[in-house]
């Protein structure tokens, strides 16, 4: 237990990590087994099931999982795999189906999971079906409608493992009229030959925008860099257990004008806006549509930006897979269209913003392989952290703090491991 | 459309070789002269017959979004495009697919190899392009392109294709 501690305390310093932990494959297959199959991961949303026997492909780190919605209604989180020979009995991405049949030998499983029927059954004699079903997350919950799956049988809830962050999924769904966020509009799938670690460090990262993002935010009409400058009022927030936050609140209240986060006005949203103070009444109202939406990073893979959801999968060392949609609020059609516009313009192969994003990403693990120096310096704004009224660090929007948050708990939890 | 004239045929055909060549070369602001005014560029994601309107695509620029797509690349820092990727592409099998009153219908397929920094791609798409006549001058009013592997996870894609 104490040599662990000891060499994962080595490999990562209050104010850097070691480029092995970016770059050793040794150490990838480690955090699989310690952190993608222990904690609660992001599966997918209610909303992608709405009918019973819907299903979709989603994937819990590199294992592929069914989410499917039972002949009951229950969600149900299922292992692609054929209890019979091992075949995956999904291929489609997604649709509807009450049974799936495997193409090897026709077994067939509900979509609860349940073995059905078993081809040439006189085959069979005193086998218990009931133990041949399609294996399933062990654990699953929801909040609002976000599904975690957790492949460790005991451990601490889903509530325990939100923490501070789970007030985020309040603020994201009063966004909605009708108070309710809706995954409806289909992902992209973006790859990168990086690390995904990378990922989960910049989406909190607000030192990045004013450089990485420069030759957008030179040719369009953009609010997004003011939010990163050095006159920026907005804040970095660790909530601990690895969940960070870039809190731009402080910035659109100083701007004090509904709607100013989307970079639009009330006028321009008038069935919006109007749906909202007749949800919320009209103090309420105003003060949501000021604040915006949340920015934060949901350890290890869910990241709410503000106008969309990516959801981060680890397929090797080097190679991730970044799902990203466009978030959609029930009731809210006006918005709706104009969220799924922007998404289309920011994010993908070809985004405005997340291709260079991905370019660095690329540069990056390529660079973190180098011989020296072996660390990384994440000691920005360390001098400058203050703990928030509700017991969280922040700092400035631009400092390192969100990173030394994720590798804290990145080392408890690789510390942890047997 | 097997009865289009042969003289039609040739000036698509050297419409398309044209556009593939400002592409290859990052013309970008030839390449931008070429559509209309209400120009869509799409490239549709996870099939060929998704609603772009409510589903997402890689791309689904209209007129002025395409224009802030060619401002960006001229800042020079668009990272994802600097080093530039090396392009050549062939485009075949040009068909005029249909014909109404003020538009061509056209479909071609094209293969694009892009070395970039990252590594080596072959792309394959299946091209769909809508011309009309403009003072004289086919232009692009729409070009849909279909990615055969769209349903499947993509690396960067921030040249224009």
């Amino acid at each position: 237990m104490n040599q662990t501690v000891t060499r994962w305390d080595e490999l990562i310093h209050n104010d850097g990590v070691h480029g092995s932990v970016y770059v050793d494959p040794k150490l990838y297959d480690e955090e699989i087994r310690n952190i993608w199959f222990k904690t609660w991961v992001y599966i997918g949303h209610e909303s992608e099931v709405p009918k019973r026997h819907d299903f979709v492909m989603k994937s819990l780190g590199p294992e592929p999982i069914i989410m499917t919605r039972d002949g009951q209604g229950e969600v149900r989180l299922l292992l692609n795999r054929c209890s019979h020979r091992g075949n995956q009995v999904c291929t489609k991405q997604k649709g509807n189906a009450s049974v799936f049949v495997c193409p090897y030998h026709a077994w067939s499983f509900g979509s609860d999971g349940r073995l059905r029927h078993m081809s040439m059954p006189d085959g069979y004699k005193d086998c218990d079906k009931s133990t041949l079903g399609l294996a399933q997350v062990p654990r699953m919950a929801s909040y609002r409608g976000f599904v975690f799956g957790c492949f460790a049988a005991e451990g601490p809830t889903l509530e325990e493992h939100l923490g501070g962050a789970l007030e985020v999924f309040d603020r994201l769904a009063a966004m909605s009229p009708e108070g309710e966020i809706e995954v409806t509009a289909g992902f992209l799938k973006h790859k990168v030959s990086a690390n995904w670690k990378l990922m989960l460090e910049n989406e909190t990262d607000g030192y990045h925008p004013s450089f990485v993002h420069a030759s957008i935010f030179n040719v369009a009409q953009s609010g997004i860099g003011q939010l990163y400058s050095r006159e920026s009022a907005a804040v970095s927030r660790d909530y601990g257990n690895g969940h960070t936050e870039c809190d731009l609140r402080p910035q659109f209240r100083k701007i004090g004008t509904p709607m100013a986060w989307f970079g639009t006005t009330e006028e321009k949203l008038p069935e919006y806006t109007r749906d909202m103070r007749k949800a919320h009444g009209e103090e309420r109202a105003r003060q949501i549509m000021i604040d915006g939406t949340p920015h934060v990073m949901i350890f290890p893979n869910l990241f709410i930006a503000e106008i969309q959801l990516f959801v981060l999968q680890p397929v090797a060392v080097d190679e991730t897979i970044q799902h990203v949609t466009a978030l959609q609020f029930k009731g809210a059609p006006e918005l709706n269209r104009r969220l799924r516009q922007q998404t289309m313009g920011s994010v993908g192969p070809a985004g405005f913003l997340l291709a260079d994003d991905s370019e660095i990403y690329e540069r990056t693990h390529r660079g973190l392989t180098a011989q020296s120096p072996r660390y990384t310096f994440i000691g920005r704004g360390a001098h400058r952290e203050v703990t928030d009224q509700d017991g969280y660090l922040t700092g400035d929007i631009t400092d390192d703090l969100p990173s030394r948050g994720i590798w804290r708990h990145y080392r408890a939890l690789m510390s942890a491991a047997p | 459309m097997n009865g289009a004239p042969v003289d039609l045929l040739r000036e698509v055909e050297s419409f398309v070789y044209r556009e593939a060549s400002l592409q290859d070369h990052h013309e970008y602001d030839a390449w931008e002269a070429l559509w209309t005014d209400d120009g869509v560029y799409w490239i549709p994601a996870n099939g060929d017959d998704i609603d772009p309107e409510k589903e997402m695509s890689i791309v689904y620029d209209n007129r002025s979004r395409i224009a802030l797509r060619i401002r960006q690349f001229h800042t020079g820092i668009r990272i994802a495009q600097e080093p530039k990727s090396s392009l050549v592409r062939v485009v075949s099998n040009i068909v005029i697919a249909d014909q109404s009153a003020d538009t061509l219908h056209v479909k071609a397929n094209a293969i694009i190899f892009e070395s970039a920094t990252r590594r080596d791609t072959i792309w394959g798409a299946r091209y769909e392009y809508a011309l009309r006549r403009i003072d004289g001058k086919l232009r692009m009013a729409r070009k849909k392109v279909v990615l055969v592997n769209n349903a499947k996870a993509l690396p960067n894609m921030a040249f224009l294709i």
